[in-house]
């Protein structure tokens, strides 16, 4: 049964659960004994009100795309991949050893093979989740979850142990050659005459980003793999039915959702510290839940949710530099957003749907009397 | 490693074990009955932090711990408007709880007491206290002696180290902490409510039929499960340490619900899972004892992540299927 339009599905029920969730922060900004106006406005001012405040936020917004991305494609296929976090810090290390392995002549020639090194790494990493889903009913959510801590502690060591430079404190790589920076978004509109702040971080990963929604929605909505993926998410035993192998569907949803995940180290890692160090992901992988699912696991959605979570990213850190909120407001913002437009969602569905049921029945019945 | 080390060894176990073993059987408790919850963690923050601001400002660890049990009844409560009466997905709900948690804590924590998102230490009844069983060797002999507790320990004989390190010297809460095993395995397995708990986690159908109230055993488990944590979240901000720091669960939440897994969803198993991994938290922090062990050094990272490991191995099936219980996860939707 079709309760309400379309429209109302796509738009106005995730709107309104992102007006709840907004409007509770408010509260809570208010609760801590601030002004929620004056703090809306010096978000909006940091992160929006500058050529450098839009290249910190598209810089975030790179970062979430593709772990809202790699939720995304897993959500498509009805799996929960929690893991986009350790798949991240994968994909980070399989960057760095690329950028360090070579002194690169060129970024584009070092920016494909990091690409193949961050996908490959994270793609390996959501492998084992995946295979043990598929082949031994492992439930995937657990498996990743667990993969995260492993994948951090893997992260540790081989910065502590390995790849950390001789007589350096930090454990961090050393920084990467000269060939391997990849160009800002400074670097790249300067030449058609377009003045962007120089140090803002975004880069021309912000261009892949937008090329891997277009992919991703290409796959998911235009190929035969989409539409299995698809097939199966929504009815296991239908798909098995049609000839499609639940497991095949598992590893390879779970392979470009690690992959898109891993990819995200070009982004952090290559193109804005140039080295990879500890805990370099920093709650992005988690960041792309609330993005995916305010995005309704769509690449159009999930790119204006994740710019929307890089202006609050940024407008954050702007806060905490000039007020006393402390950065962990965006995280209650990202909880209330995962909240009210994934958990509670039925709760703003049930009487949305009731009130278009209303409408209808009461059009009919007027119909009736004329 | 002579035997005083390992007594050492075994008593941070049991300190490191205490929270793991609390938030285990919440865990327990909630997902027997239909409802998973990977917001252990969460729920454990709040408390630690809200048993850790109470504490402090009303200078009573035990106002402190209601404190901390109210604040995971209220995130229990949020995850079960989620997930029984609004049917949400349970996963999600918990994921949004940790975030709640983590966010929440630290920015109440600035707004009260400016120190960086941590409560100002406990001293004196702010904080759980060591108890001294009769006979063992603690603070107040030390105190009578003029020397330190450690060396007065170091010259008794193996049996009195045992009893008064291993044994002796615990909070409350630890002693708590194990008789909920017992407790728990009574009500579950020799109660009607601990039976229709099972039932509505097995088939909630079939409860329903029975004239039972599906989403009223449902609540109940998700509340005994936030009492739980709370308890958890209150002993490590008042009694393993002395006031809340963020982020102070770092994790324990998650490797909880590895030895839920591990435990293969029953208590007493839940017990020896949760003193294991215990011992892994204890083992990471005296490398050196592992090393004299072994022989040679295991780097710290494995250790940490040993519970991890142990568990994904656990969950591949390859040691012993781990069966949950079969209507996790799913809400009930009663047929019209």
């Amino acid at each position: 049964m079709d309760g309400m339009p379309r429209w109302a599905d796509v738009i106005l029920v995730p709107l309104i659960s992102l007006i709840i969730a907004f409007a509770i922060s408010a509260l809570v900004i208010l609760a801590i004994g601030e002004d929620p106006v004056a703090a809306v406005k010096l978000m909006v001012a940091g992160s929006l009100g500058s050529t450098y405040g839009w290249g910190y936020t598209l810089y975030y917004a790179t970062n979430f795309i593709f772990t809202g991305l790699a939720v995304a494609v897993a959500f498509h296929a009805r799996m929960f991949n929690i893991g986009g976090e350790g798949q991240a810090t994968l994909g980070g290390l399989g960057v760095a050893l690329v950028c360090l392995a070579l002194p690169w002549p060129h970024w584009a020639l070092a920016l494909p093979a990091a690409m193949l090194g961050g996908a490959l790494f994270g793609a390996a990493w959501a492998l084992i989740p995946a295979w043990l889903q598929a082949k031994r009913g492992s439930h995937i959510v657990i498996t990743t979850i667990m993969f995260n801590f492993i994948g951090a502690a893997v992260l540790n060591y081989f910065l502590v142990n390995v790849l950390r430079p001789p007589g350096q404190m930090d454990p961090a790589t050393a920084r990467f050659p000269e060939g391997s920076n990849l160009p800002t978004l400074h670097d790249l509109l300067a030449p058609i005459g377009i003045e962007f702040s120089r140090a803002a971080p975004v880069n021309v990963t912000f261009l892949i980003a937008l090329l891997a929604c277009f992919l991703v929605w290409l796959l998911i909505w235009r190929t035969r793999l989409g539409y299995e993926i698809r097939a199966f998410g929504h009815s296991e035993p239908a798909a098995k039915y049609a000839g499609i192998s639940p497991t095949k569907i598992i590893v390879v949803a779970m392979l470009i959702s690690g992959a898109l995940a891993g990819l995200m180290a070009i982004n952090n890692v290559m193109g804005e510290s140039e080295r990879l160090v500890l805990n370099s992901v920093e709650g992005a992988g988690f960041i792309g839940i609330a993005v995916a699912l305010m995005g309704r696991s769509h690449p159009f959605g999930v790119l204006l949710a994740a710019i929307l979570f890089g202006f609050l990213y940024q407008g954050g850190a702007e806060l905490a530099l000039w007020t006393s909120i402390p950065r962990e407001l965006i995280v209650v913002i990202q909880a209330l957003v995962i909240l009210f437009t994934g958990a509670l969602d039925n709760m703003v569905r049930m009487p949305v749907e009731r009130l278009f049921l209303a409408l209808r029945r009461s059009s009919k019945s007027r119909q009736a009397a004329e | 490693m002579d035997f005083l080390t390992l007594v050492q060894v075994l008593d941070s176990t049991v300190r490191l074990a205490t929270p793991l073993l609390l938030a285990c059987l919440a865990g327990l408790f909630s997902e027997r009955a239909g409802i998973f919850d990977i917001g252990l963690e969460g729920k454990m923050l709040a408390a630690a932090f809200f048993s850790g601001a109470v504490a402090f400002v009303t200078g009573s660890v035990w106002i402190g711990l209601l404190a901390g049990i109210a604040s995971s009844m209220i995130l229990s409560g949020l995850h079960g408007l989620a997930s029984i009466t609004f049917r949400g997905n349970q996963l999600i709900s918990g994921v949004a709880i940790n975030f709640l948690a983590a966010g929440m804590t630290v920015l109440i924590a600035q707004s009260w007491f400016s120190q960086g998102g941590r409560t100002p230490s406990l001293i004196g009844n702010a904080r759980f206290e060591g108890i001294e069983l009769p006979f063992a060797i603690g603070p107040t002999d030390a105190q009578a002696a003029g020397r330190p507790l450690s060396e007065l320990i170091s010259e008794a004989g193996p049996v009195m180290q045992f009893y008064s390190e291993l044994i002796s010297g615990h909070s409350v809460l630890v002693y708590i902490a194990l008789l909920a095993v017992p407790a728990t395995w009574w009500i579950l397995f020799r109660t009607r409510f601990g039976l229709r708990l099972r039932a509505v986690g097995e088939n909630p159908a079939a409860v329903d039929t029975a004239g039972i109230s599906v989403v009223g055993l449902r609540f109940a488990a998700v509340g005994i499960c936030g009492v739980l944590c709370g308890i958890a979240g209150a002993y490590l901000a008042t009694a393993l340490q002395a006031g809340f720091v963020k982020d102070m669960t770092a994790g324990r939440g998650y490797i909880a619900l590895a030895a839920l897994i591990f435990a293969k969803w029953r208590p007493w198993y839940a017990l020896s899972a949760c003193l294991l991994f215990g011992l892994l938290q204890a083992l990471a922090l005296r490398s050196d004892v592992v090393e004299g062990i072994i022989g040679f050094p295991i780097p710290v990272q494995l250790l940490d992540s040993l519970p991890y490991i142990l568990t994904v191995v656990i969950l591949a099936g390859f040691v012993g299927k781990a069966i949950p219980p079969r209507a996790g996860g799913e809400p009930y939707v009663k047929e019209r």
